[in-house]
């Protein structure tokens, strides 16, 4: 601590015998020399005072970062590391802004504004470009030859992107690992039986041996009192027992649909809806997955169950429509 | 003397010598408003200084690796090898985390840079003859720069990161005809898209889409270096073809680095000591998991809103699906409102018929119906922006979410609307009391000099001195 006062010592006398000896140096060129570029200006002991200290203490927390990186029993490293260096930082910039202020000749010259244009070397421009054509008699045609050839060698360069990914062939865009007879595989891995779903909540399910990364395999089960379901009447027995399985991913724009709204007051209350908590679609379970609020443009799809011999929930097909966000062919290939 | 020698060395071997004294003579008008494209620049600096960092320990795989690591709570979850990355970085290697949060408050911090020094343009009218294609630039830089932050966060495979490319996906099959075929060349295969997915995003962070913004960049700055700085009319000597203003060096020069000091140091503070983006809360993403309350940076959360706003249709015709739903929000709103601003300059130039060289910066006022569209215009996009957020204000404010959604949907047309008057009577009745302050000092000049010529008196030494300082 001893050294370190003495230091500051030592840095104070010697900034103030530089600032006397400037001082001693501005009045020569002062008097002097009138070829200045930059003007003289009187000297400040007191600003440069203030920006040596600001140097040093931005040094000294240059230090303490490199101090507080070095020793490992530091808890909070990450906030120490950044006050260290923020503060390190700080003084810097209030040195120099002091610099900038104070200790510098603050000059407000002024010079014309480029002209708007150059007229004359606009013509040479114009000239030499076309005079340099002047020994060719097919202008249009060389113009439209030169025009394909880079074209097509334009195309030639891109064409390796093409290998990206499938860009013609969309038809996995469609695919969906369910089949008649998979068994729903709960997100705890174990089969998932008919009578542990319950009303008022959402479990999710996976087909059985499916990749959980897929878009086509995640759905959404819930039950509901048979008597609230109204499906269209070509997906009767779809839902045995009242449970119902959808699509887990919005139909707007691929987000899992994460949320199951339940009436706390059935009387009133909203009813049971199906809630994306990306941008709010809300779909309909009782009817079939409609969009009841929400920008999705299309219901969720809905897979058709039934039980098997061993209570587990079975598929009974493929989803009701294509799988994830909308896209030009969503609606033409019903499966 | 040494530097005598050392400029020599470089004159006679570069010729540079007449190009830096000019450079160091450039002039730039005082005004602090013309900071906020300066703070873009220097957090611009920190991002890459920060993100060359962070790429040097990033794993761009998505190969499953099951957690070992020192978080405790993550400890045997499986996940990709990039967020696994993007964890230890946070907590296994010493001052990571400091660099990971810096690099990220470095990005929301540039773009708001960025949207304001636009601002700034735009209000001033500084985008005018001969400004127009740094404008056009500044534009480019900005669309870039969404791009960039977008993938960055997308590629750190968390969960919110998931949610978001999900929506990025949605919106690429929206593209009337072609989105199925441009959502599967740019994923690979149907979301969350093959492997190769994630080294695509690594490079457009780290390579493209920074190179194309340096360039830009660069492209940006020597356009406004060639036709100088516009300025404000402080004083009569600076007229629109005289420029007053302090030179890069030695006036400017110490200030511009004291300013990349301020923003690093405010970045370094933000990224030490307040928490952003805390991956390992959110957890690996799996297509199937979704979290209530997810929002995006903020400077994409205006697209989040444009998609929450529109109400639920695709427009088809038959079986054809023409116009998916996520297009509205995710591609024609943007589009509009980029594009709007991109064309600006040459729609002013149409509707005023102005085609001089303008070197003068407006204020606000004089220019009513700019000014008025710019905030009519800038309240639209603030307005969705806000729907964005709905969700969380239904936690505050307990309205319900459809009611604000139907709150919104009719504000963001009605309120730009009401603005629009407003502001355009605001700046009028501005202009008409700037003339009334002109008329009475004109009238008042003249009573003075009526009643000098009436008592002719000596020079007070006050006006001796005013004459004395301007030879």
């Amino acid at each position: 601590m001893r050294r370190l006062g003495r230091w500051l010592l030592m840095a104070i006398v010697a900034a103030l015998g530089w600032a006397r000896h400037r001082e001693g140096r501005g009045a020569d060129a002062d008097a002097g020399d009138d070829g200045r570029i930059v003007p003289a200006g009187d000297p400040e002991p007191g600003a440069e005072i203030a920006v040596l200290l600001l140097l040093v203490a931005a040094t000294l927390c240059a230090v303490g970062f490199i101090v507080v990186y070095a020793i490992d029993a530091i808890g909070n490293q990450t906030q120490l590391l950044g006050i260290a260096i923020g503060a390190c930082f700080t003084f810097l910039a209030a040195a120099l802004i002091l610099v900038g202020k104070r200790l510098i000749v603050t000059e407000e010259n002024e010079e014309e504004y480029p002209p708007a244009g150059h007229p004359e070397e606009q013509q040479e421009l114009v000239q030499i470009v076309e005079e340099s054509g002047s020994r060719f008699t097919r202008k249009r045609l060389l113009m439209t030859t030169g025009g394909a050839a880079t074209a097509a060698v334009g195309a030639a360069l891109v064409t390796p992107v093409l290998s990206l990914g499938p860009w013609l062939d969309t038809s996995s865009l469609a695919n969906t690992p369910w089949r008649r007879g998979l068994r729903l595989i709960g997100s705890d891995g174990l089969p998932m039986f008919a009578d542990q779903v319950e009303e008022g909540t959402f479990y999710t399910a996976f087909p059985e041996h499916a990749n959980h990364d897929e878009i086509g395999a995640p759905v959404i089960v819930v039950r509901l009192p048979p008597s609230a379901l109204r499906l269209p009447a070509e997906r009767a027995g779809w839902a045995p027992g009242g449970v119902l399985a959808y699509s887990k991913i919005c139909t707007h724009a691929g987000c899992a649909i994460a949320l199951y709204r339940t009436p706390l007051f059935p009387p009133t209350s909203s009813k049971p809806a199906m809630v994306c908590p990306c941008h709010y679609s809300t779909f309909d379970p009782a009817s079939g997955g409609t969009v009841i609020f929400g920008p999705a443009g299309r219901p969720l799809p809905q897979l058709p169950l039934y039980v098997g011999g061993d209570g587990v929930l079975r598929a009974a097909g493929n989803f009701s429509g294509p799988v994830g966000p909308s896209w030009r062919d969503v609606r033409e290939h019903p499966t | 003397m040494m530097l005598r020698r050392v400029v020599a060395m470089f004159d006679e071997r570069s010729g540079a010598s007449p190009f830096v004294v000019k450079t160091l003579r450039y002039l730039f008008p005082d005004h602090w408003s013309f900071l906020l494209g300066e703070v873009a620049l220097y957090s611009f600096l920190v991002l890459v200084g920060t993100g060359t960092y962070l790429a040097l320990f990033f794993d761009p795989s998505l190969a499953h690796v099951t957690y070992q690591g020192v978080y405790g709570p993550l400890r045997g979850a499986e996940m990709s090898q990039a967020y696994k990355s993007a964890i230890d970085i946070s907590f296994a290697y010493k001052g990571g985390l400091l660099i990971r949060q810096t690099h990220h408050w470095a990005a929301d911090v540039f773009v708001a840079a960025i949207v304001m020094h636009v601002m700034r343009v735009f209000f001033t009218g500084a985008f005018r003859k001969p400004r127009e294609l740094t404008w056009v630039v500044g534009m480019l830089i900005l669309v870039t720069t969404l791009l960039e932050g977008y993938v960055g966060y997308s590629m750190v495979d968390d969960l919110l990161s998931g949610m978001g490319l999900a929506i990025g996906y949605g919106v690429a099959l929206s593209l009337p005809v072609i989105g199925g075929n441009l959502a599967l060349g740019l994923w690979g295969s149907p979301y969350p898209g093959d492997h190769t997915f994630e080294s695509r995003m690594f490079i457009a962070h780290v390579f493209i889409f920074p190179v194309i913004i340096g360039l830009l960049l660069g492209l940006h700055l020597t356009l406004v270096a060639a036709r100088h700085h516009a300025q404000f009319r402080r004083m009569r000597r600076q007229t629109n073809q005289r420029l007053v203003g302090v030179p890069t060096f030695p006036g400017q020069a110490p200030r511009s680095l004291g300013l990349l000091f301020a923003v690093a140091a405010v970045l370094f503070l933000l990224g030490g000591l307040v928490q952003i983006n805390p991956i390992w809360q959110w957890g690996p993403y799996e297509v199937a998991l979704g979290t209530n309350g997810a929002q995006p940076d903020w400077y994409l959360g205006w697209l989040i809103g444009a998609l929450r706003l529109m109400p639920g249709f695709d427009v088809t015709i038959g079986d054809y699906t023409l116009v998916p739903n996520p297009f509205w929000g995710g591609v024609l709103f943007p589009t509009i409102v980029i594009g709007l601003m991109l064309v600006w300059p040459w729609v002013e130039r149409r509707i005023t018929g102005d085609r001089r060289v303008h070197n003068l910066l407006d204020r606000p006022r004089d220019a009513p119906v700019r000014t008025a569209f710019g905030a009519a215009f800038l309240l639209w996009v603030v307005l969705v922006f806000f729907a964005g957020s709905a969700d969380r204000l239904y936690v505050f404010l307990r309205i319900s979410y459809t009611s604000m959604t139907w709150i919104y949907r009719v504000a963001t047309f009605a309120l730009p609307l009401a603005v629009f008057f407003v502001v355009l009577t605001i700046c009028r009745e501005l202009q008409r009391s700037d003339a009334l302050e002109a008329d009475r000092e004109a009238a008042e000049e003249e009573g003075e000099r009526a009643l000098r010529a009436a008592s002719p008196q000596p020079l007070t030494p006050g006006t001796e001195r005013a004459t004395a300082e301007r030879p």
